[in-house]
């Protein structure tokens, strides 16, 4: 394996755990602050990649169509929080599991009334849709460092709100110890449905800005549910750093396996998995 | 849990028995036209009832909330596709035995590491396992891939040459799951009543006391995860028989999670519950099917409602309507 085709395969399996981390954040946080396991995360996802392409479509920007798909996943995520979600807070998690269980049904089956069920691609915007060239043979499309930078920025941006601002001090506090956060008047109420919205709008743009590398597709969300539950339970859950760090080694992982044993690629994330559990049950930071 | 039913309510299920067992007799004459169709429907739910009971060894007994419990259901198809040789009948004494060994083996496996988690992790790592089996199958050029296998020749049940049952013919082989269905039900009365049975319940209930008790959570977990494993092996095999074919989705975690729906919608902990879910899980499902192609968000909402209305299932609901008299559940350990 050459210098370059090396450096194209790190590149990009950073580029997929940066974004994995955008998604799998929300959930680490939803679950670590609300105690609720949700399972309808993903059709965030979806929402915000198929928001992309629809809007796209119709405003013929993507930079609009992303813009404006964040606000529709928030207040989507808020209006489900605020509907259902909330008599969840003192049930099992089974029932968490089971009523977003539901709601998935329901997101996919109106993503097939809306858009149907065919796969669509999504255009690269114009400014982005070139290549750099590395050597005689390979080269490195710009929109994935651009995809890798704005995943950058918005994670160096949650690390600010979250330690380094009042609210992001509750949503900590709210992470170690519920009960507590309530009994020191805090508005629990609204922190649960902001950090749900927040998880949701993340998940929603992270689908967006995808959406013109992995096309859009009927149960998109789910494949990308699956992986950060693994990047979760790998980072332990509830923890932001051990989510950026199982969504950068799911990410190589993921992209490395496709390279050395392609036959098995789907495999090697879960056994990366399996391997962190034997030696931490808890995850690498729970 | 599992002390004896109200006596009302065992002879509601009762009958409900001898409705099905009875079924083939007057079927042709009150649905003429769907009777063979309703005969395989009743078949396949009964199957899916096993596999609910199974999850519900784990879920409502044990406390183990799998969301991987598909996986062990499709092995089990799997094995009799891998097992069947291509234009033969299987030898069922040979393939049946194997099929749960395969199961128990890979449910041992993935327990032992899924044991040593609880709670939250627990649900996410059977999911990751259960799609782990997925992607065997859907990826790898093992028994078809994506595209999934038929099997042929139904696996013939004889001795010393003779044919005991012809599972070909749907009649003959509704009987064959009737019977199953009920020896899995009184096999899961019978376990959850033993010693061992009493320590797992104990455990659903309080895993610390049961370790201050000086038993060792775990591995009764283990073998109580193996056994509900293998039961859904059984069902996934009786499934492969019934349709001849197998294909991942059996595996994916769509089916975890409908069998998960229906353990709850029945009413967990309580084994006739699952049944029951199981069949109203099913029977919604052909009548949406039969209202609208939306039929998906119609079940969602079905889902949602369930959760919200029900806590704590149709079995909570019966007992309730046909209860004791003094309510004993808090001294049951």
């Amino acid at each position: 394996m050459d210098f370059w085709f090396s450096l194209i395969q790190i590149l990009n399996g950073v580029q997929y755990g940066l974004l994995l981390f955008l998604v799998a954040s929300g959930l680490t946080l939803i679950f670590g602050i609300m105690g609720i396991i949700n399972l309808a995360h993903g059709s965030f996802y979806m929402l915000g990649a198929y928001l992309a392409y629809w809007l796209a479509a119709k405003t013929g920007s993507l930079t609009m169509a992303v813009a404006l798909s964040l606000p529709i996943a928030a207040l989507v995520g808020y209006v489900i929080e605020s509907l259902l979600v909330r008599t969840l807070y003192r049930r099992d998690h089974l029932d968490q599991v089971l009523l977003t269980y539901g709601l998935i049904l329901i997101f996919n089956e109106s993503q097939r009334m809306l858009w149907g069920s065919d796969v669509h691609g999504v255009q690269v915007p114009a400014l982005l849709d070139w290549s750099i060239r590395l050597n005689e043979t390979l080269s490195y499309p710009v929109y994935r460092l651009a995809v890798s930078g704005v995943c950058a920025v918005l994670a160096v941006g949650m690390w600010v709100v979250i330690q380094r601002t009042r609210f992001g001090m509750w949503v900590r506090a709210g992470a170690s110890n519920r009960e507590m956060v309530a009994a020191l008047g805090i508005d629990v109420k609204l922190l649960f449905g902001v950090v749900f919205a927040a998880g949701a709008a993340l998940a929603g743009l992270s689908g967006a800005i995808a959406a013109p590398m992995n096309s859009v597709y009927p149960g998109m969300g789910e494949s990308v549910l699956i992986i950060c539950f693994v990047v979760v339970v790998i980072g332990g859950v509830g923890s932001i750093k051990g989510a950026f760090l199982g969504a950068l080694l799911i990410g190589l992982a993921d992209t490395f396996g496709k390279v050395f044993v392609p036959d098995f690629a789907s495999f090697t994330v879960y056994a990366v998995m399996a391997a962190v559990l034997l030696w931490k049950p808890r995850g690498l930071f729970a | 849990m599992t002390d004896r039913l109200p006596r009302p309510l065992a002879l509601l299920l009762l009958a409900l028995l001898a409705v099905l067992v009875l079924y083939p007799l007057f079927g042709p004459m009150l649905f003429p036209e769907k009777h063979t169709f309703l005969l395989q429907k009743l078949t396949g739910i009964m199957i899916l009832a096993i596999l609910a009971m199974s999850l519900d060894l784990l879920v409502g007994v044990a406390g183990l909330v799998s969301l991987g419990h598909a996986a062990f259901f499709g092995l089990g198809g799997y094995m009799l596709a891998i097992l069947s040789p291509q234009y033969d009948a299987a030898n069922i004494w040979v393939v049946l035995p194997l099929a749960l060994l395969a199961v128990a083996g890979a449910a041992a496996l993935v327990g032992f590491l899924s044991i040593r988690t609880s709670g939250i992790y627990f649900i996410m790592v059977t999911l990751a396992f259960g799609q782990m089996g997925f992607y065997l199958f859907n990826d790898t050029k093992l028994a078809g891939g994506s595209d999934g296998a038929y099997i042929m020749v139904k696996p013939a049940v004889e001795i010393a040459g003779y044919a005991l049952v012809k599972l070909g013919s749907k009649q003959s082989f509704y009987y064959v799951v009737l019977g199953l269905f009920v020896g899995v039900y009184f096999f899961f009365r019978m376990l959850l009543a033993s010693p061992f049975g009493r320590v797992v319940r104990a455990i659903g209930v309080n895993e610390n006391r049961v370790r201050g008790l000086g038993f060792n959570p775990a591995l009764y977990k283990l073998v109580a995860f193996t056994i509900g494993g293998t039961v859904a092996g059984l069902s996934g095999f009786l499934a492969a028989t019934q349709y001849g074919f197998v294909n991942p989705s059996m595996l994916s975690w769509h089916h975890s999670g409908e069998a998960l729906v229906m353990v709850i919608l029945g009413g967990m902990g309580t084994l006739f519950g699952p049944v029951l879910g199981a069949f109203v899980f099913e029977l919604a499902r052909l009548g949406f099917e039969s209202m609208t192609e939306h039929w998906l968000a119609l079940m969602g909402a079905m889902v949602i409602a369930i959760v919200l209305l029900l806590p704590k299932g149709l079995a909570g609901l019966l007992l309730q309507v046909f209860g004791d008299p003094e309510p004993k559940a808090e001294e049951e350990e």
